[in-house]
């Protein structure tokens, strides 16, 4: 009987355990969004939404910060990824879960994952030595030549700038993209294949067909691939340039959110300085929850919706 | 044949081809990293490189011989704290967390995995090294383990939920309370899926670069406790990366070899080793 009780306590003090270590996920979510709230509130005092539309970022004499241009830098830079990554992205879906033969959907797909594991600081020293010299001296210059006219495409080439930046957070989001759009394609029910086949469609028009029934998990994959662009710190900050300003064109020097904390967290000196950068923080991580938060649930739902099961 | 279904054919086979160029693509920025990096490492590679302190700024020789150290220690230090507090999450996800708070758990996990890993910096610099007045290698450790918990949690989960659920039921029926089987059946059947989820976690932390800039900083000594900066691989190659001395720039690619080896080889191993998903 002695025994019996004491099993009972310690299945119960387990319970209590694995709990505990279960609720620190949301107690670290709960600390994060406080402290970072807590950290911005004299900043947030200070400049109120002019935080968000002020252009000015002055920590020397004025004491003085707005944070549009790195709001805008971290948006463009991520919309350009986007729009190279996204279809790339998808097509090596399609082909990965429609079109190739079974032997080499593996070796493809631990290829694509490998890029997501080289650590972005590869990326950045990549960036600096191999694709922004290449771009100078190639790409760019063969861009202008057809573009020039556009003011977005003007100005002097340096190869390192807001354009080089979207290029390589491209590169980064590409396997995130893939992966999660192969898995959504997979768990589409093989009956909409065998329709599409049956009525005589090629092996294109049923892949087309695939991904339009799996839209709103493609959507999702976008999304989470965005979440990536839009935190993505040390590769974008040594190839961007670190100007604080909004350029016209793509080829000039800009700033992201995160390149802004990574290049003066360590200057901050005086109270209000650091508030600001923690607002920037604070602002960086309101976006990704965002866009997180919606492509987790699209993704959830439409793999739920195939499968019946949950999310893996 | 008509007309139309050679059209058809046609453009089947051309967006085909072109879903074949996309990953042809996005598979040359991986070789020429990996080549340009092999190929510029392949000089400094040497032993003063791997075992010597940095020689003083801007002057040739020295090695990373402290970074190497400095990321052992950081990444088994948010490995201790990181891998139990996630395996047990997933021992709560798989074994005992029922309907809604599991699901709201499981959410949650999802979205701090979601988290840019400069946040959870800004957020540990904000909270200890803006109060401490300092950087320190703790203060690394516990970014990087936050960014491990949710990872760990995942990959234990589902390994836990392969385990046929007779075993569960076999131990159970010869009166084994439900914590000892959860730790010495469930956990031992599915420990091979556990411990390839942790190892990958740390491969993937070793290369944080933005987290451990915010909180540990970076030193050009050997490890000094816990509560100083320490030197790591990640901002090694940062800060020679943008140095203005080409001998640097040449060490930031050996930094970057040995780092791309570790993380590359620890990626192909565990994915070979859970090769069996792709083939279902």
């Amino acid at each position: 009987m002695k025994a019996r009780n004491q099993g009972i306590t310690r299945d119960s003090i387990f319970r209590v355990l694995v709990t505990i270590a279960a609720a620190i996920t949301l107690l670290l979510i709960a600390a994060i969004v406080y402290e970072l709230y807590n950290g911005s509130t004299a900043s947030i005092k200070a400049f109120g939404l002019s935080f968000i539309v002020g252009t000015v970022w002055d920590p020397a004499l004025k004491n003085v910060f707005g944070a549009l241009p790195l709001i805008w830098g971290t948006l463009v830079t991520s919309a350009i990824a986007l729009i190279l990554a996204v279809p790339l992205s998808i097509g090596i879906g399609i082909l990965l879960s429609e079109f190739a033969p079974r032997v080499v959907r593996f070796p493809f797909s631990l290829l694509v994952e490998l890029l997501a594991a080289i650590p972005s600081v590869i990326y950045g020293l990549w960036g600096i030595f191999v694709l922004a010299p290449t771009l100078r001296s190639s790409v760019y210059p063969a861009i202008q030549g057809i573009l020039g006219f556009l003011p977005l495409f003007s100005g002097e080439v340096t190869g390192f700038g807001v354009l080089t930046a979207g290029i390589v957070l491209a590169i980064m989001i590409i396997p995130t993209i893939t992966a999660v759009s192969r898995e959504v394609f997979n768990s589409v029910p093989n009956t909409q294949r065998e329709a599409f086949f049956a009525i005589g469609a090629t092996r294109w028009e049923t892949a087309k067909h695939i991904v339009s029934y799996a839209r709103s998990g493609v959507i999702g994959a976008i999304m989470l691939g965005l979440g990536r662009a839009i935190g993505e710190t040390m590769a974008v900050t040594m190839v961007i340039g670190n100007r604080f300003e909004i350029p016209s064109s793509l080829f000039q020097a800009g700033y992201t959110m995160s390149a802004l904390i990574a290049n003066e967290f360590n200057e901050a000196n005086g109270a209000l300085y650091v508030s600001s950068i923690v607002e920037v923080g604070l602002v960086l991580f309101v976006i990704t929850l965002l866009v997180s938060a919606v492509a987790r649930a699209l993704v959830w739902r439409s793999l739920r919706m195939y499968k019946g099961a949950s999310m893996e | 044949m008509s007309q139309i279904s050679r059209v058809r054919k046609w453009k089947n086979r051309l967006l085909m081809g072109l879903c074949y160029l996309a990953l042809g693509i996005a598979l040359v920025p991986l070789l020429s990293i990996i080549f340009v990096t092999a190929q510029k490492a392949l000089p400094t590679l040497n032993l003063e490189f791997l075992t010597a302190l940095p020689a003083a700024y801007g002057t040739a020789g020295g090695g990373i011989g402290n970074a190497i150290q400095g990321t052992a220690i950081l990444v088994s230090m948010a490995s201790l704290i990181g891998i139990p507090v996630g395996v047990l999450t997933g021992i709560y996800l798989s074994e005992y967390g029922r309907g809604r708070a599991a699901d709201v758990i499981r959410f949650f996990d999802e979205v701090l995995s979601g988290f840019p890993s400069i946040v959870i910096g800004v957020f540990v610099w904000s909270l200890i090294v803006v109060n401490i007045h300092h950087f320190a290698a703790f203060a690394g450790s516990v970014a990087l383990s936050i960014l491990m918990i949710p990872v760990v949690a995942r990959t234990t989960e589902e390994s836990l939920k392969l385990v046929p659920n007779s075993i569960r039921e076999a131990s159970l029926a010869l009166g084994v309370s439900k914590w000892r089987t959860t730790l010495s059946v469930v956990l031992s059947v599915g420990r091979s899926g556990v411990i390839t989820g942790a190892i990958l976690a740390v491969s993937r932390i070793a290369g944080e670069t933005a987290p451990i800039l915010l909180t540990t900083l970076s030193s050009s000594y050997w490890f000094s406790g816990l509560d100083a900066p320490v030197s790591s691989l990640p901002l090694t190659i940062y800060y020679y990366a943008i140095s203005p001395f080409a001998d640097m720039r040449q060490k930031a690619w050996g930094a970057a070899f040995l780092l791309i080896m570790f993380v590359l080889g620890i990626s192909i191993i565990v994915r070979l080793i859970s090769r069996r998903r792709y083939l279902r």
